[in-house]
């Protein structure tokens, strides 16, 4: 994880009013909000479905229901932004992306245990910059499938 | 070096020569006296072998082709009779051959063992008559009595057969040339221009071998100057001349080799030479003969699979272009644009498709051609006699099919040879021919191609299915009484299983055939199994001609596309809600006197609805094998081509979809798995 963090290039999405950053390097794009076709039994866990992405069929997981956040219609600002993985592509719904934003390693904190009550295995770090607040993912554990099944049985 | 040129066409090729010397060998065996005929071909295939690995620089496997063709050479020329342990030391070769040609594949070294059967082989060369023995000496005695102690430098140490091709090339016309090639300075691609210049090389004669090696050549580890031996009818001078014409070459030097090799045991053997050169003359007329074969015998190229995924694709892409096109046009109802798409679409959907598909077919003789060999060694492992005859090897089934269907199909014969065909005394006393009988057989039939394996065995024995089956609880006493011949069969492909008294290694414990049953229903076809005991079995497997493109009916739920293969479909009905009945709790219809089970695609699928009280229902009728089953749905959409595609690993396996496809307006819609729906 050292070698992610130690990127500082990241993605900045709002996720209920919060920001998080996504390692621009794994970012392949950033699309405006389109049909998805739900996929049943993946949609109780993940609000999940697939997406026809230039010809491909792309897996698409809403990041509110992944991290147990209240679900909201789409608005004008909502983004799909599409991740490139060694293996496969996924995107991410997210309520919106901003800016590409330099984060300086000496900013970045280990994840505070106190977060809530929710164990936040998925999140690497905590950034301070400016006067923002940056929570960096953790990409492997957002898509880990075991960690979303438990959820999801808790759930 | 995987991607070399080269090293493709030599796997390639080598694994052609490997497979017709399987071929040839089993002819061979059965009959002995046509040696002449079809020693000839053996001989040749494991002779070009020899050459390309040696030029590839793969060491041991032209040792280990180099030995066999010596005994292959005895064999062809009568001082060897041919007999049954001979061949299958000849076999167990081959198959070391294709281990190490596989092993290259993989991007291996193809280095391997082959001191034992080298051994082996040689131990048979052995046995020949002691005039015969002489033989190998004589080649290398002819070639001291040359030596002149001083050139090989760039050559090394030429190994016992590269001497004997110079030697045979020498007697028969050809002249030995040592070739130097000098690159310009400037020259970038290095590996490039070598590959040019091998490619001239090999137009006029063989290479037959190169310092640095082949290897070393590609990877361009070499300074500007490379050496080739080469065997040719040009002149030194018109080889230099072919070989200037690629470009950025500086000089190249063409002179007869000569070879020195330390004078070793000189005495003795030279009287020797007069026969040695009568083979070589053979060889010759051989490998003339095979040139000419070859010639005629070539309309067609050898396109890589990947170029053909890539074509595929791209149409793909078109048929959803295509799709959308028609939507737009229809909406638009402008004649004229609707008479091109119209005429766009049947190019496409018709000629197009039909072109595409046919060049990803590949016909079963690729899977067909290795059952020959295995059968021998089974029935010899199970000491039964069964002769195995292939029907319609020609048949053309589509590479993703072909790739899966060669474990299913081993099991099956092993199968087939392990319960179904008795032993001959059995037979015998069964008042059958002791030999039994398998056949294969593959043809097609509308959409589809169906390959039938079957014996003239045991048969299926009824009673002894039944109690295995219970007691192994695959069904209960009562069910048992009630089974039909045919539902007993089915049983002995659920897992768990086996009917064989003795559990062999040949089909081993009864895991495979329930294997079998799934890997061909995922890949859409169907398994069935008539026997009559004491007569034989027959399974049949019908397969869809491809997997890409298929034809689907679009039904819709709520506001949800699914799309159902129309091959699984007997008919959609719209009922009333009057006609749908209870029973033991679940919903079925009367469906042409059949009592047919309803499944809601809302619940499987947990479609969120609101309201559920219509008056009709839309219902297609599914089937899979004689079970019935009717989706209910709430409309039909239309019968479209769609293209299946994967949902992608992350989502991985969905009950009852089988993947993906996107429609003319961009969307995804889900295709149904209707084989799971019904269980």
């Amino acid at each position: 994880m050292e070698e992610v963090m130690s990127n500082h290039k990241s993605i900045i999405i709002e996720l209920n009013k919060e920001e998080y950053a996504i390692p621009v390097e794994v970012v392949g794009a950033i699309e405006r909000m389109q049909h998805i076709t739900r996929v049943p039994q993946t949609a109780s866990f993940v609000n999940g479905g697939v997406l026809n992405l230039r010809g491909v069929i792309t897996p698409i997981i809403d990041l509110r229901s992944r991290f147990n956040m209240p679900r909201i219609d789409p608005t004008d600002s909502t983004r799909i932004i599409i991740i490139n993985l060694e293996k496969y592509d996924v995107g991410f719904i997210v309520d919106a992306a901003y800016d590409v934003l330099d984060i300086p390693e000496e900013s970045i904190e280990p994840a505070p245990e106190v977060i809530g009550t929710v164990d936040v295995d998925y999140i690497a770090g905590v950034a301070k910059v400016g006067k923002r607040l940056i929570m960096l993912l953790q990409l492997d554990r957002v898509l880990s499938q075991e960690s979303i099944t438990a959820k999801g049985i808790e759930g | 070096m995987e991607n070399s040129e080269y090293l493709e066409m030599f796997i390639e090729e080598s694994k052609e020569h490997i497979q017709s010397l399987n071929n040839q060998i089993l002819v061979l065996e059965n009959e002995p006296e046509n040696m002449a005929t079809i020693g000839g071909e053996i001989f040749r295939s494991a002779h070009t072998l020899k050459g390309m690995s040696a030029t590839m620089g793969f060491k041991d496997l032209a040792n280990l082709t180099h030995k066999m063709e010596n005994v292959l050479d005895a064999v062809r020329n009568d001082q060897l009779k041919i007999n049954s342990d001979i061949i299958d030391v000849i076999f167990q070769a081959v198959d070391q051959l294709e281990g190490m040609v596989l092993d290259i594949a993989d991007g291996g070294n193809g280095f391997s063992d082959v001191g034992d059967l080298v051994k082996a082989l040689q131990a048979i060369e052995d046995k020949e008559e002691p005039i015969k023995s002489n033989k190998q000496s004589a080649t290398a005695t002819s070639q001291n009595l040359n030596s002149t102690n001083s050139n090989a430098i760039h050559f090394g140490q030429l190994d016992q057969f590269e001497l004997a091709v110079l030697d045979q090339s020498d007697e028969n016309g050809f002249n030995n040339l040592e070739v130097k090639v000098k690159l310009n300075q400037n020259c970038l691609l290095k590996a490039a221009r070598v590959y040019m210049v091998f490619e001239v090389l090999e137009q006029i004669g063989e290479v037959i071998k190169a310092d640095p090696s082949v290897q070393e050549l590609e990877e361009e580890n070499f300074e500007l100057e490379f050496h080739v031996l080469l065997v040719t009818k040009d002149t030194p001078e018109e080889v230099k001349q072919k070989i200037l014409k690629v470009s950025e070459i500086e000089e190249v030097t063409a002179s007869v080799f000569e070879q020195k090799i330390e004078q070793k045991d000189l005495d003795s053997q030279a009287e020797n030479n007069n026969e040695q050169a009568d083979n070589n003359q053979q060889t010759k007329q051989g490998e003339n003969k095979s040139k000419t074969t070859k010639a005629v015998g070539g309309k067609t190229i050898r396109v890589n699979i990947d170029r053909l995924d890539g074509l595929m694709n791209l149409f793909e892409e078109l048929v959803i272009d295509r799709g959308r096109l028609e939507q737009i046009s229809g909406n638009l109802k402008n004649a004229e644009l609707q008479e091109t798409v119209e005429r766009m679409s049947r190019i496409s959907g018709g000629d197009l498709q039909n072109i595409i598909l046919n060049m990803r077919m590949v016909p079963v003789e690729q899977v067909f051609n290795r059952f020959p060999r295995m059968v021998r060694q089974l029935s010899k492992d199970l000491n039964k006699k069964i002769n195995l005859e292939i029907v319609g090897a020609e048949t053309e089934l589509d590479r993703t099919v072909i790739d899966e269907i060669g474990d299913p199909l081993v099991h099956l014969i092993r199968n087939a040879l392990d319960h179904g065909v008795e032993t001959p005394e059995i037979r015998k006393t069964n008042g059958k021919d002791e030999v039994g009988r398998l056949l294969l057989k593959a043809y097609h039939s509308g959409n589809h191609v169906f390959i039938e394996i079957s014996d003239d065995g045991a048969g299926i024995n009824r009673e002894k299915v039944i109690s295995k089956a219970i007691s192994n609880r695959v069904i209960s006493e009562e069910e048992a009484t009630q089974l039909t011949d045919k539902k007993v069969n089915q049983l002995i492909m659920s897992s768990g299983f086996s009917t064989a008294d003795k559990i062999s290694d040949i089909s081993g414990r009864g895991v495979g055939l329930d294997v079998v049953k799934n890997t061909i229903e995922s890949l859409g076809g169907t398994i069935t199994i008539e026997s009559k005991e004491g007569k034989g079995s027959l399974f049949s497997i019908q397969l869809p001609l491809t997997l890409s493109i298929i034809s689907v009916l679009l039904v819709e739920v709520e506001k949800e596309k699914y799309a159902v293969p129309l091959s699984s479909i007997i008919e959609t009905a719209i009922i009333n809600k009057s006609e749908i009945l209870n029973a033991h709790n679940k919903k079925v219809i009367d469906f042409r006197g059949k009592v047919v089970p309803l499944i809601d695609l809302k619940q499987v699928f947990e479609v969120p609805s609101d309201q559920q009280n219509d008056e009709f229902y839309s219902i297609v009728i599914i089937r899979k094998g004689d079970k019935m089953a009717g989706l209910v749905v709430d409309s039909f959409i239309g019968q479209q081509e769609i293209v299946l595609k994967s949902l992608g690993d992350y989502l991985g396996n969905v009950f009852a979809i089988s993947g993906a496809t996107i429609l003319g307006d961009g969307q995804v819609a889900l295709i149904v798995d209707t084989n799971t729906l019904i269980n």
